[in-house]
Protein backbone atom coordinates (compact mmCIF):
# COMPACT_ATOMS: atom_id res chain seq x y z
CA UNK A 1 0.00 0.00 0.00
CA UNK A 2 1.19 3.52 -0.81
CA UNK A 3 -0.40 5.95 1.62
CA UNK A 4 -0.72 9.46 0.21
CA UNK A 5 -3.40 10.87 2.50
CA UNK A 6 -1.41 12.26 5.42
CA UNK A 7 -3.70 15.29 5.70
CA UNK A 8 -6.47 12.85 6.71
CA UNK A 9 -4.41 11.10 9.35
CA UNK A 10 -0.91 9.76 9.98
CA UNK A 11 0.36 6.52 11.50
CA UNK A 12 1.26 6.63 15.18
CA UNK A 13 5.02 7.00 15.56
CA UNK A 14 6.43 3.93 17.34
CA UNK A 15 8.31 6.17 19.77
CA UNK A 16 5.06 7.93 20.68
CA UNK A 17 3.40 4.57 21.19
CA UNK A 18 6.25 3.42 23.42
CA UNK A 19 5.96 6.56 25.53
CA UNK A 20 2.23 5.99 25.90
CA UNK A 21 2.25 2.33 26.85
CA UNK A 22 3.09 2.70 30.58
CA UNK A 23 0.06 5.00 30.94
CA UNK A 24 -2.21 2.41 29.38
CA UNK A 25 -0.86 -0.44 31.49
CA UNK A 26 0.68 0.26 34.91
CA UNK A 27 0.12 3.99 35.41
CA UNK A 28 -3.58 4.16 34.64
CA UNK A 29 -4.56 6.35 37.57
CA UNK A 30 -6.90 9.32 37.38
CA UNK A 31 -4.90 12.58 37.44
CA UNK A 32 -7.54 14.11 39.72
CA UNK A 33 -7.25 11.40 42.37
CA UNK A 34 -5.86 12.57 45.72
CA UNK A 35 -3.32 9.76 46.24
CA UNK A 36 0.17 9.36 44.81
CA UNK A 37 -0.98 6.87 42.17
CA UNK A 38 -3.15 9.67 40.77
CA UNK A 39 -0.35 12.21 41.12
CA UNK A 40 1.84 10.00 38.94
CA UNK A 41 -0.68 10.43 36.11
CA UNK A 42 -1.07 14.15 36.87
CA UNK A 43 2.68 14.69 36.58
CA UNK A 44 2.78 12.87 33.21
CA UNK A 45 -0.09 15.02 31.93
CA UNK A 46 1.55 18.27 33.03
CA UNK A 47 4.94 17.22 31.67
CA UNK A 48 3.28 16.57 28.33
CA UNK A 49 1.64 19.98 28.41
CA UNK A 50 4.99 21.60 29.17
CA UNK A 51 6.76 19.76 26.36
CA UNK A 52 4.11 20.76 23.81
CA UNK A 53 4.06 24.36 25.06
CA UNK A 54 7.82 24.55 24.49
CA UNK A 55 7.34 23.80 20.78
CA UNK A 56 4.25 25.98 20.37
CA UNK A 57 6.02 28.90 22.04
CA UNK A 58 3.55 29.42 24.87
CA UNK A 59 3.14 28.86 28.59
CA UNK A 60 1.86 25.39 29.62
CA UNK A 61 -1.18 27.00 31.22
CA UNK A 62 -2.16 28.38 27.82
CA UNK A 63 -2.87 24.87 26.46
CA UNK A 64 -6.21 23.12 26.92
CA UNK A 65 -6.30 19.43 26.00
CA UNK A 66 -9.41 18.14 24.29
CA UNK A 67 -10.41 15.15 22.20
CA UNK A 68 -10.13 16.33 18.59
CA UNK A 69 -9.29 19.21 16.30
CA UNK A 70 -13.02 19.60 15.74
CA UNK A 71 -13.60 19.95 19.47
CA UNK A 72 -10.79 22.52 19.72
CA UNK A 73 -12.43 24.52 16.90
CA UNK A 74 -15.83 24.28 18.58
CA UNK A 75 -14.39 25.39 21.92
CA UNK A 76 -12.61 28.38 20.38
CA UNK A 77 -15.40 29.62 18.12
CA UNK A 78 -18.35 28.98 20.42
CA UNK A 79 -16.43 29.74 23.58
CA UNK A 80 -15.15 33.10 22.29
CA UNK A 81 -18.50 34.03 20.72
CA UNK A 82 -20.36 33.39 23.97
CA UNK A 83 -17.70 35.15 26.04
CA UNK A 84 -17.90 38.29 23.89
CA UNK A 85 -21.64 38.27 23.29
CA UNK A 86 -22.17 41.45 25.31
CA UNK A 87 -19.76 43.35 23.04
CA UNK A 88 -21.22 42.24 19.70
CA UNK A 89 -22.64 39.43 17.61
CA UNK A 90 -20.59 39.48 14.42
CA UNK A 91 -18.09 36.78 13.44
CA UNK A 92 -15.85 36.80 10.36
CA UNK A 93 -14.53 33.55 8.95
CA UNK A 94 -13.67 32.37 5.44
CA UNK A 95 -15.47 30.39 2.76
CA UNK A 96 -12.75 27.70 2.83
CA UNK A 97 -12.71 26.73 6.51
CA UNK A 98 -12.94 23.14 7.66
CA UNK A 99 -16.51 22.06 8.46
CA UNK A 100 -15.56 22.05 12.14
CA UNK A 101 -15.50 25.85 11.92
CA UNK A 102 -18.03 26.38 9.11
CA UNK A 103 -20.80 24.31 10.66
CA UNK A 104 -20.12 25.75 14.11
CA UNK A 105 -20.56 29.23 12.62
CA UNK A 106 -23.75 28.11 10.89
CA UNK A 107 -25.06 26.82 14.22
CA UNK A 108 -24.17 30.15 15.85
CA UNK A 109 -26.15 31.98 13.14
CA UNK A 110 -29.24 30.14 14.39
CA UNK A 111 -28.44 31.49 17.85
CA UNK A 112 -28.50 35.09 16.65
CA UNK A 113 -24.89 35.63 15.64
CA UNK A 114 -24.16 37.20 12.26
CA UNK A 115 -21.39 35.51 10.27
CA UNK A 116 -19.44 36.81 7.27
CA UNK A 117 -17.75 34.16 5.13
CA UNK A 118 -14.89 36.09 3.54
CA UNK A 119 -14.09 35.14 -0.07
CA UNK A 120 -10.75 33.81 -1.28
CA UNK A 121 -8.70 34.58 -4.38
CA UNK A 122 -8.52 32.11 -7.31
CA UNK A 123 -5.22 30.98 -5.78
CA UNK A 124 -6.90 30.05 -2.51
CA UNK A 125 -5.80 32.74 -0.07
CA UNK A 126 -8.33 34.77 1.86
CA UNK A 127 -9.13 38.15 0.30
CA UNK A 128 -7.61 40.43 2.97
CA UNK A 129 -9.30 43.58 1.68
CA UNK A 130 -12.73 41.93 1.74
CA UNK A 131 -12.06 40.58 5.21
CA UNK A 132 -10.97 44.00 6.48
CA UNK A 133 -13.94 45.73 4.82
CA UNK A 134 -16.32 43.52 6.79
CA UNK A 135 -14.94 44.45 10.20
CA UNK A 136 -17.50 46.49 12.09
CA UNK A 137 -18.45 47.70 15.55
CA UNK A 138 -20.16 44.39 16.28
CA UNK A 139 -17.28 42.16 15.16
CA UNK A 140 -16.05 40.06 18.09
CA UNK A 141 -14.20 37.15 16.49
CA UNK A 142 -12.24 36.29 13.34
CA UNK A 143 -11.53 32.64 12.54
CA UNK A 144 -9.14 31.89 9.67
CA UNK A 145 -7.39 28.56 9.17
CA UNK A 146 -3.59 28.53 9.04
CA UNK A 147 -3.41 26.25 5.99
CA UNK A 148 -6.27 24.78 4.04
CA UNK A 149 -6.68 21.01 4.40
CA UNK A 150 -7.60 20.44 0.73
CA UNK A 151 -5.14 22.71 -1.10
CA UNK A 152 -2.45 23.21 1.55
CA UNK A 153 -2.55 26.94 0.83
CA UNK A 154 -1.21 29.03 3.72
CA UNK A 155 -3.31 31.98 4.83
CA UNK A 156 -1.85 35.42 5.62
CA UNK A 157 -2.29 34.98 9.35
CA UNK A 158 0.26 37.56 10.52
CA UNK A 159 -1.57 40.32 8.60
CA UNK A 160 -4.92 39.16 9.91
CA UNK A 161 -3.53 39.05 13.45
CA UNK A 162 -2.36 42.65 13.13
CA UNK A 163 -5.78 43.63 11.81
CA UNK A 164 -7.58 41.82 14.62
CA UNK A 165 -5.32 43.31 17.26
CA UNK A 166 -5.81 46.81 15.85
CA UNK A 167 -9.58 46.46 16.15
CA UNK A 168 -9.56 44.59 19.47
CA UNK A 169 -11.10 41.48 17.88
CA UNK A 170 -10.29 37.95 19.00
CA UNK A 171 -8.54 35.73 16.44
CA UNK A 172 -8.81 31.95 16.16
CA UNK A 173 -6.84 29.80 13.76
CA UNK A 174 -7.30 26.16 12.91
CA UNK A 175 -3.67 25.05 12.61
CA UNK A 176 -4.45 21.36 12.33
CA UNK A 177 -2.70 21.17 8.93
CA UNK A 178 0.39 23.19 9.88
CA UNK A 179 1.26 21.95 13.37
CA UNK A 180 4.41 19.86 13.04
CA UNK A 181 4.64 20.57 9.29
CA UNK A 182 6.22 24.02 9.59
CA UNK A 183 9.26 24.84 11.75
CA UNK A 184 7.26 27.62 13.39
CA UNK A 185 6.21 28.05 17.02
CA UNK A 186 2.49 28.48 16.36
CA UNK A 187 1.99 31.12 19.06
CA UNK A 188 4.12 33.40 16.87
CA UNK A 189 1.23 33.63 14.43
CA UNK A 190 -0.31 36.11 16.85
CA UNK A 191 -3.64 34.30 17.12
CA UNK A 192 -5.49 34.26 20.45
CA UNK A 193 -6.74 30.69 19.89
CA UNK A 194 -4.92 27.95 17.97
CA UNK A 195 -6.34 24.47 17.34
CA UNK A 196 -4.06 21.52 16.58
CA UNK A 197 -4.42 17.76 16.70
CA UNK A 198 -2.12 14.84 17.56
CA UNK A 199 -3.10 12.34 14.86
CA UNK A 200 -2.11 14.69 12.04
CA UNK A 201 1.49 14.73 13.30
CA UNK A 202 2.08 11.01 13.98
CA UNK A 203 0.50 11.11 17.44
CA UNK A 204 -2.53 9.16 18.65
CA UNK A 205 -6.13 9.81 17.65
CA UNK A 206 -8.44 11.12 20.34
CA UNK A 207 -6.35 14.00 21.63
CA UNK A 208 -5.86 17.58 20.48
CA UNK A 209 -5.22 20.95 22.07
CA UNK A 210 -6.42 24.51 21.97
CA UNK A 211 -3.93 27.26 22.70
CA UNK A 212 -5.70 30.05 24.58
CA UNK A 213 -3.62 33.20 24.97
CA UNK A 214 -3.35 34.14 28.64
CA UNK A 215 -6.17 36.41 29.71
CA UNK A 216 -8.37 35.71 26.69
CA UNK A 217 -12.07 35.31 27.56
CA UNK A 218 -13.49 31.87 26.83
CA UNK A 219 -16.68 30.12 27.92
CA UNK A 220 -16.45 26.36 28.40
CA UNK A 221 -18.51 24.14 26.10
CA UNK A 222 -18.20 20.84 27.94
CA UNK A 223 -19.17 21.42 31.54
CA UNK A 224 -18.51 19.14 34.48
CA UNK A 225 -15.48 18.77 36.71
CA UNK A 226 -12.62 21.20 37.12
CA UNK A 227 -10.24 19.49 34.68
CA UNK A 228 -8.24 21.69 32.30
CA UNK A 229 -8.73 24.71 34.57
CA UNK A 230 -12.48 24.33 34.27
CA UNK A 231 -12.42 25.02 30.53
CA UNK A 232 -12.79 21.43 29.39
CA UNK A 233 -14.34 19.00 31.84
CA UNK A 234 -13.79 15.25 31.65
CA UNK A 235 -11.12 12.85 32.85
CA UNK A 236 -7.93 13.64 30.99
CA UNK A 237 -6.46 11.39 28.28
CA UNK A 238 -3.12 10.92 30.04
CA UNK A 239 -1.65 8.32 27.68
CA UNK A 240 -2.85 10.39 24.74
CA UNK A 241 -1.17 13.50 26.08
CA UNK A 242 2.12 11.61 26.52
CA UNK A 243 1.95 10.33 22.93
CA UNK A 244 0.92 13.80 21.71
CA UNK A 245 3.93 15.40 23.42
CA UNK A 246 6.35 12.82 22.05
CA UNK A 247 4.89 13.24 18.55
CA UNK A 248 5.06 17.05 18.75
CA UNK A 249 8.70 16.90 19.83
CA UNK A 250 9.61 14.51 17.00
CA UNK A 251 7.67 16.50 14.40
CA UNK A 252 9.15 19.86 15.36
CA UNK A 253 12.68 18.46 15.61
CA UNK A 254 12.47 17.32 11.97
CA UNK A 255 10.02 19.89 10.57
CA UNK A 256 12.66 21.82 8.68
CA UNK A 257 14.44 18.89 7.00
CA UNK A 258 11.30 16.83 6.48
CA UNK A 259 9.55 19.86 5.02
CA UNK A 260 12.35 20.35 2.50
CA UNK A 261 12.31 16.65 1.57
CA UNK A 262 8.55 16.57 1.07
CA UNK A 263 8.48 19.84 -0.86
CA UNK A 264 10.96 18.38 -3.33
CA UNK A 265 8.91 15.17 -3.72
CA UNK A 266 5.65 17.11 -3.98
CA UNK A 267 7.04 19.39 -6.67
CA UNK A 268 8.40 16.38 -8.57
CA UNK A 269 5.02 14.73 -8.33
CA UNK A 270 3.26 17.78 -9.74
CA UNK A 271 5.72 18.18 -12.61
CA UNK A 272 5.37 14.50 -13.50
CA UNK A 273 1.57 14.53 -13.32
CA UNK A 274 1.32 17.63 -15.49
CA UNK A 275 3.62 16.00 -18.03
CA UNK A 276 1.94 12.57 -17.98
CA UNK A 277 -1.74 13.53 -17.80
CA UNK A 278 -3.22 16.11 -20.17
CA UNK A 279 -6.14 18.26 -19.03
CA UNK A 280 -4.73 18.68 -15.54
CA UNK A 281 -4.27 21.68 -13.26
CA UNK A 282 -2.75 22.12 -9.82
CA UNK A 283 -4.97 24.18 -7.53
CA UNK A 284 -3.32 26.86 -5.41
CA UNK A 285 0.10 26.18 -6.93
CA UNK A 286 1.02 29.85 -7.11
CA UNK A 287 0.36 30.42 -3.40
CA UNK A 288 2.63 29.56 -0.49
CA UNK A 289 1.60 26.06 0.62
CA UNK A 290 2.47 23.51 3.26
CA UNK A 291 5.15 21.33 1.66
CA UNK A 292 3.29 18.01 1.59
CA UNK A 293 -0.01 18.81 -0.13
CA UNK A 294 -1.08 18.78 -3.76
CA UNK A 295 -4.59 19.39 -5.07
CA UNK A 296 -5.15 18.39 -8.68
CA UNK A 297 -8.11 18.80 -11.01
CA UNK A 298 -8.57 16.35 -13.89
CA UNK A 299 -10.92 17.48 -16.64
CA UNK A 300 -13.97 15.38 -17.58
CA UNK A 301 -13.85 12.85 -14.74
CA UNK A 302 -15.03 12.52 -11.16
CA UNK A 303 -12.56 12.66 -8.26
CA UNK A 304 -14.19 9.88 -6.29
CA UNK A 305 -13.79 7.56 -9.26
CA UNK A 306 -10.10 8.48 -9.38
CA UNK A 307 -9.83 7.67 -5.67
CA UNK A 308 -11.37 4.22 -6.18
CA UNK A 309 -9.23 3.61 -9.27
CA UNK A 310 -6.13 4.40 -7.22
CA UNK A 311 -7.37 2.31 -4.28
CA UNK A 312 -7.69 -0.69 -6.58
CA UNK A 313 -4.01 -0.18 -7.41
CA UNK A 314 -3.01 0.02 -3.75
CA UNK A 315 -2.77 3.80 -3.46
CA UNK A 316 -4.63 5.80 -0.80
CA UNK A 317 -5.55 9.36 -1.74
CA UNK A 318 -8.65 11.43 -1.23
CA UNK A 319 -10.98 13.97 -2.72
CA UNK A 320 -12.65 16.94 -1.14
CA UNK A 321 -15.72 16.42 -3.24
CA UNK A 322 -18.38 13.91 -2.35
CA UNK A 323 -21.24 12.72 -4.52
CA UNK A 324 -23.90 11.80 -2.02
CA UNK A 325 -27.46 12.65 -1.25
CA UNK A 326 -27.66 15.73 0.88
CA UNK A 327 -24.17 16.81 -0.14
CA UNK A 328 -24.47 17.52 -3.84
CA UNK A 329 -21.81 20.21 -3.78
CA UNK A 330 -18.29 19.51 -4.89
CA UNK A 331 -15.50 20.83 -2.66
CA UNK A 332 -16.59 24.12 -1.09
CA UNK A 333 -12.92 25.11 -1.08
CA UNK A 334 -12.45 24.76 -4.84
CA UNK A 335 -15.83 26.39 -5.55
CA UNK A 336 -14.77 29.35 -3.37
CA UNK A 337 -11.63 29.60 -5.53
CA UNK A 338 -13.89 30.11 -8.54
CA UNK A 339 -13.36 26.68 -10.07
CA UNK A 340 -16.52 25.57 -11.86
CA UNK A 341 -18.55 22.81 -10.18
CA UNK A 342 -17.90 20.17 -12.80
CA UNK A 343 -14.13 20.75 -12.74
CA UNK A 344 -14.17 20.85 -8.93
CA UNK A 345 -15.86 17.44 -9.01
CA UNK A 346 -12.74 16.05 -10.67
CA UNK A 347 -10.32 17.00 -7.95
CA UNK A 348 -7.91 14.85 -6.02
CA UNK A 349 -5.83 15.55 -2.93
CA UNK A 350 -2.45 13.93 -2.50
CA UNK A 351 -0.73 14.52 0.84
CA UNK A 352 2.75 13.14 1.43
CA UNK A 353 4.36 12.14 4.71
CA UNK A 354 7.27 10.45 6.44
CA UNK A 355 6.84 7.13 4.64
CA UNK A 356 6.78 8.74 1.19
CA UNK A 357 9.77 7.92 -1.05
CA UNK A 358 10.61 8.92 -4.63
CA UNK A 359 9.50 5.48 -5.88
CA UNK A 360 6.04 6.07 -4.38
CA UNK A 361 5.77 9.27 -6.35
CA UNK A 362 6.56 7.59 -9.68
CA UNK A 363 4.16 4.74 -8.86
CA UNK A 364 1.42 7.22 -8.02
CA UNK A 365 1.97 9.15 -11.24
CA UNK A 366 1.76 5.96 -13.31
CA UNK A 367 -1.38 4.81 -11.47
CA UNK A 368 -2.95 8.23 -12.00
CA UNK A 369 -2.07 8.22 -15.68
CA UNK A 370 -3.77 4.86 -16.30
CA UNK A 371 -6.76 5.58 -14.04
CA UNK A 372 -7.48 8.99 -15.55
CA UNK A 373 -7.09 7.62 -19.09
CA UNK A 374 -9.50 4.78 -18.39
CA UNK A 375 -12.10 7.01 -16.74
CA UNK A 376 -11.94 9.42 -19.66
CA UNK A 377 -12.77 6.61 -22.09
CA UNK A 378 -15.90 6.01 -19.98
CA UNK A 379 -16.76 9.68 -19.51
CA UNK A 380 -19.66 11.28 -21.34
CA UNK A 381 -17.96 14.67 -21.10
CA UNK A 382 -15.33 15.81 -23.57
CA UNK A 383 -14.01 13.54 -26.30
CA UNK A 384 -16.35 12.62 -29.16
CA UNK A 385 -19.59 11.84 -27.29
CA UNK A 386 -22.55 12.78 -29.45
CA UNK A 387 -24.92 15.17 -27.72
CA UNK A 388 -27.41 15.59 -30.59
CA UNK B 1 -7.65 -3.25 -12.24
CA UNK B 2 -7.01 -6.02 -9.74
CA UNK B 3 -7.41 -5.23 -6.10
CA UNK B 4 -3.89 -4.52 -4.90
CA UNK B 5 -5.06 -3.83 -1.37
CA UNK B 6 -5.31 -7.53 -0.64
CA UNK B 7 -3.44 -7.06 2.62
CA UNK B 8 -6.43 -5.10 3.95
CA UNK B 9 -8.91 -7.53 5.41
CA UNK B 10 -12.43 -6.11 5.32
CA UNK B 11 -15.18 -8.13 6.96
CA UNK B 12 -17.96 -6.18 5.29
CA UNK B 13 -20.65 -8.61 6.43
CA UNK B 14 -19.89 -7.63 9.99
CA UNK B 15 -21.19 -4.10 9.50
CA UNK B 16 -24.74 -3.70 10.74
CA UNK B 17 -27.30 -1.44 9.13
CA UNK B 18 -27.11 0.09 5.68
CA UNK B 19 -24.43 -0.78 3.13
CA UNK B 20 -21.43 1.54 3.54
CA UNK B 21 -18.95 0.26 0.99
CA UNK B 22 -18.88 -0.81 -2.64
CA UNK B 23 -19.11 -4.61 -2.88
CA UNK B 24 -17.22 -6.82 -5.35
CA UNK B 25 -19.96 -6.73 -7.99
CA UNK B 26 -20.01 -2.93 -7.92
CA UNK B 27 -16.22 -2.79 -8.09
CA UNK B 28 -16.26 -5.22 -11.01
CA UNK B 29 -18.74 -3.07 -12.95
CA UNK B 30 -16.68 0.03 -12.10
CA UNK B 31 -13.40 -1.60 -13.17
CA UNK B 32 -14.79 -3.42 -16.22
CA UNK B 33 -17.92 -1.55 -17.20
CA UNK B 34 -20.10 -3.39 -19.75
CA UNK B 35 -21.13 -1.76 -23.02
CA UNK B 36 -18.96 1.34 -22.70
CA UNK B 37 -18.81 3.37 -25.88
CA UNK B 38 -21.06 4.94 -28.46
CA UNK B 39 -23.19 3.69 -31.37
CA UNK B 40 -22.66 5.31 -34.73
CA UNK B 41 -25.45 7.63 -35.84
CA UNK B 42 -26.61 5.23 -38.56
CA UNK B 43 -27.07 2.32 -36.16
CA UNK B 44 -28.64 4.37 -33.38
CA UNK B 45 -32.42 4.01 -32.99
CA UNK B 46 -32.66 5.88 -29.71
CA UNK B 47 -30.45 8.22 -27.71
CA UNK B 48 -30.82 9.52 -24.16
CA UNK B 49 -28.85 12.20 -22.35
CA UNK B 50 -29.62 12.77 -18.67
CA UNK B 51 -27.94 14.60 -15.83
CA UNK B 52 -28.31 14.01 -12.12
CA UNK B 53 -28.97 17.40 -10.55
CA UNK B 54 -28.14 15.90 -7.15
CA UNK B 55 -24.47 15.50 -7.88
CA UNK B 56 -23.61 16.75 -11.36
CA UNK B 57 -23.31 13.25 -12.87
CA UNK B 58 -24.16 12.79 -16.53
CA UNK B 59 -24.96 9.79 -18.75
CA UNK B 60 -25.36 9.28 -22.47
CA UNK B 61 -27.04 6.10 -23.69
CA UNK B 62 -27.47 4.70 -27.20
CA UNK B 63 -29.76 1.83 -28.25
CA UNK B 64 -30.25 -0.13 -31.44
CA UNK B 65 -33.65 -1.87 -31.66
CA UNK B 66 -34.32 -4.95 -33.81
CA UNK B 67 -37.64 -6.82 -33.82
CA UNK B 68 -38.77 -4.75 -30.87
CA UNK B 69 -35.78 -5.89 -28.79
CA UNK B 70 -32.72 -3.94 -27.62
CA UNK B 71 -30.11 -5.45 -29.90
CA UNK B 72 -27.26 -3.18 -28.95
CA UNK B 73 -26.75 -0.73 -26.13
CA UNK B 74 -23.84 1.55 -25.29
CA UNK B 75 -23.18 4.21 -22.68
CA UNK B 76 -20.81 6.84 -21.46
CA UNK B 77 -21.01 8.25 -17.95
CA UNK B 78 -19.39 11.07 -16.06
CA UNK B 79 -19.60 10.47 -12.35
CA UNK B 80 -18.65 8.65 -9.21
CA UNK B 81 -18.06 4.88 -8.99
CA UNK B 82 -21.74 4.46 -8.10
CA UNK B 83 -22.77 6.22 -11.29
CA UNK B 84 -20.40 4.17 -13.47
CA UNK B 85 -21.32 0.82 -11.90
CA UNK B 86 -25.08 1.44 -12.02
CA UNK B 87 -24.82 2.68 -15.62
CA UNK B 88 -22.95 -0.48 -16.56
CA UNK B 89 -25.41 -2.78 -14.78
CA UNK B 90 -28.38 -1.00 -16.33
CA UNK B 91 -27.05 -1.71 -19.82
CA UNK B 92 -26.35 -5.33 -18.88
CA UNK B 93 -29.95 -5.71 -17.67
CA UNK B 94 -31.47 -4.00 -20.70
CA UNK B 95 -29.45 -5.72 -23.42
CA UNK B 96 -31.58 -8.25 -25.32
CA UNK B 97 -34.80 -7.30 -23.55
CA UNK B 98 -37.97 -6.39 -25.42
CA UNK B 99 -38.76 -2.71 -25.44
CA UNK B 100 -41.74 -3.38 -23.14
CA UNK B 101 -39.62 -5.28 -20.59
CA UNK B 102 -36.82 -2.71 -20.77
CA UNK B 103 -39.30 0.03 -19.87
CA UNK B 104 -40.08 -1.81 -16.63
CA UNK B 105 -36.49 -1.83 -15.33
CA UNK B 106 -36.37 0.17 -12.10
CA UNK B 107 -33.58 1.63 -10.00
CA UNK B 108 -34.30 -1.12 -7.45
CA UNK B 109 -33.63 -3.74 -10.13
CA UNK B 110 -30.24 -2.17 -10.80
CA UNK B 111 -29.33 -1.99 -7.12
CA UNK B 112 -30.48 -5.57 -6.50
CA UNK B 113 -28.49 -6.86 -9.48
CA UNK B 114 -25.42 -5.14 -8.03
CA UNK B 115 -25.98 -6.84 -4.68
CA UNK B 116 -26.60 -3.50 -2.96
CA UNK B 117 -24.99 -0.11 -3.06
CA UNK B 118 -24.17 2.41 -0.30
CA UNK B 119 -27.28 4.27 0.82
CA UNK B 120 -25.94 7.68 -0.20
CA UNK B 121 -25.33 6.33 -3.72
CA UNK B 122 -28.83 5.00 -4.33
CA UNK B 123 -29.72 8.07 -6.34
CA UNK B 124 -26.99 7.13 -8.83
CA UNK B 125 -29.05 4.13 -9.92
CA UNK B 126 -31.75 6.47 -11.24
CA UNK B 127 -29.29 7.93 -13.74
CA UNK B 128 -29.19 4.81 -15.92
CA UNK B 129 -32.91 4.12 -15.63
CA UNK B 130 -33.74 7.68 -16.70
CA UNK B 131 -31.23 7.53 -19.57
CA UNK B 132 -32.83 4.30 -20.82
CA UNK B 133 -36.34 5.79 -20.57
CA UNK B 134 -35.13 8.82 -22.53
CA UNK B 135 -33.56 6.61 -25.22
CA UNK B 136 -36.77 4.55 -25.49
CA UNK B 137 -38.85 7.72 -25.83
CA UNK B 138 -36.47 8.89 -28.53
CA UNK B 139 -36.87 5.53 -30.29
CA UNK B 140 -40.66 5.86 -30.11
CA UNK B 141 -40.55 9.34 -31.61
CA UNK B 142 -38.38 8.09 -34.43
CA UNK B 143 -40.83 5.20 -35.11
CA UNK B 144 -43.71 7.50 -35.87
CA UNK B 145 -44.33 7.45 -39.60
CA UNK B 146 -41.56 4.96 -40.16
CA UNK B 147 -41.62 1.26 -40.98
CA UNK B 148 -40.10 -0.91 -38.21
CA UNK B 149 -36.83 -2.46 -39.29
Amino acid sequence: MIYLDHNATTPLDSRALEAMLPYLTERWGNPSSPYRFGSQARIALEQSRKRIAGHIGCAPAELVFCASGTEADNLAVRGAAYARRAQGNHIITTAIEHHAVLNTCKALEKEGFRVTYAPVTPEGTVDLAALAANIGEQTILISVMHANNETGVLQPLEEIAALAKHHGILLHTDAVQTAGKLPLPLAATGADFISFSAHKLYGPKGIAALYVRRGTPLVSIITGGAQERGIRAGTENVAGSVGFAEAVALAYDSAESEGQRLRLLRDQFEQQVLAAVPGTRINGARSPRVPNTSNITFESIDGESVVLGLDLQGICASTGSACSTGDPEPSHVLLAMGINPRAAQGSLRISLGRSTQAADISAAVEALRSTVHKLRTISSIGGTGSAR
Amino acid sequence: MANANNDIDLDLDFLPGPVLFYNEIVIDHFSNPRNVGELADEETDGFGLVGDPMCGDQMKLWIAVRNNHIARIAFKSFGCPGAIATSSMLTALAEGKSVEDARLITDDDVVTALGGIPENKRHCSLLGVRALQAALEDWERRQQGKEPR
